[in-house]
């Protein structure tokens, strides 16, 4: 196995998530790209463990996944009061801040 | 071993790209959220590849078992349309395509210049339990407590966030 299959699949796996963030409207589908551009880096982490033969990859990897667990909860929170005062998800609709 | 090792790698890879595009591309929200379990799940069958079976384990239950519940309640509790639904995408959403690409064309040029052919060691052992535990409750031991700080911030600051008042 090399190294690069594992880094090239997790950059492919990023640049999907990137566009995903760019190209989506629903905060729901934003906030499942946003968990692909986590995953990818995860795999960056455990690969280069192994290559290193070191298991502080691991343990950031699990730090990781719990930082993204505690993303997804507040994040759809926060979808969930932007539907309650506007009855709609869509991110286009969030324009206040604009000048 | 090692052939089978890269023909596994292969069909599972191919799964989850096929799977990570049909996550920002399907126009139905659950059959994002379904092809996102495609994918959290190859990437658990890779860090098994990768002898990191704690983080296998620990990816399939917190992943595709606590966030998959959660991104399944939020298409509920928000009413998106079960079916499909064509407006889903940004106005201005083929500009993604050229940003994507610009991304992973900078990160093939980097990766391919560092690690080229470079192989992964072959008599890796599987990276145990104790092991992790000896790093999270050691050298790391201060990230973690903040984590469980990140946690109980984030479990107040949800129900806070989704409670009627």
């Amino acid at each position: 196995m090399l190294v690069n299959q594992f880094l090239f699949l997790a950059a492919i796996l990023f640049c999907i998530g990137v566009y995903g963030v760019v190209a989506r409207k629903n905060a729901v589908l934003v906030l499942m790209s946003i968990e692909l551009i986590l995953n990818a880096v995860n795999l960056n982490l455990v690969a280069f463990s192994l290559r290193n033969g070191s298991v502080d990859g691991h343990t950031f990897a699990l730090y990781v996944i719990a930082v993204a667990a505690a993303e997804v909860g507040v994040g759809l929170g926060l979808v969930l009061l932007v539907y309650r005062n506007r009855r709609s998800i869509s991110l286009d609709d969030l324009s206040e801040m604009k000048g | 071993m090692l052939v089978a090792q890269n023909i596994g790698f292969a069909i599972i890879a191919t799964l989850m790209i096929v799977g990570a595009l049909r996550v920002v591309t399907t126009s139905n929200v659950v059959h994002a959220a379904l092809w996102l379990v495609v994918v959290l799940a190859g990437v658990a069958a890779q860090y098994l590849l990768l002898a990191a079976e704690f983080v296998a384990v620990t990816q399939v239950l917190v992943y595709i078992g606590a966030v998959m519940v959660l991104f399944l309640f939020g298409t509920m509790l928000t009413r998106s349309r079960i079916g499909r639904q064509d407006d889903l995408n940004n106005s201005y959403w083929k500009l993604g395509i050229p940003v994507a690409l610009v991304v992973f064309a900078a990160m093939a040029l980097a990766l391919a210049n560092s690690f080229g052919t470079e192989k992964m060691p072959n008599d890796a052992a599987v990276v145990s339990t104790q092991q992790v535990s000896d790093q999270i409750f050691g050298p790391y031991l201060l990230p973690f407590w903040a984590l469980s700080f990140v946690l109980l911030a984030a479990v107040i600051g949800a129900i806070v966030l989704a409670r009627k008042d």
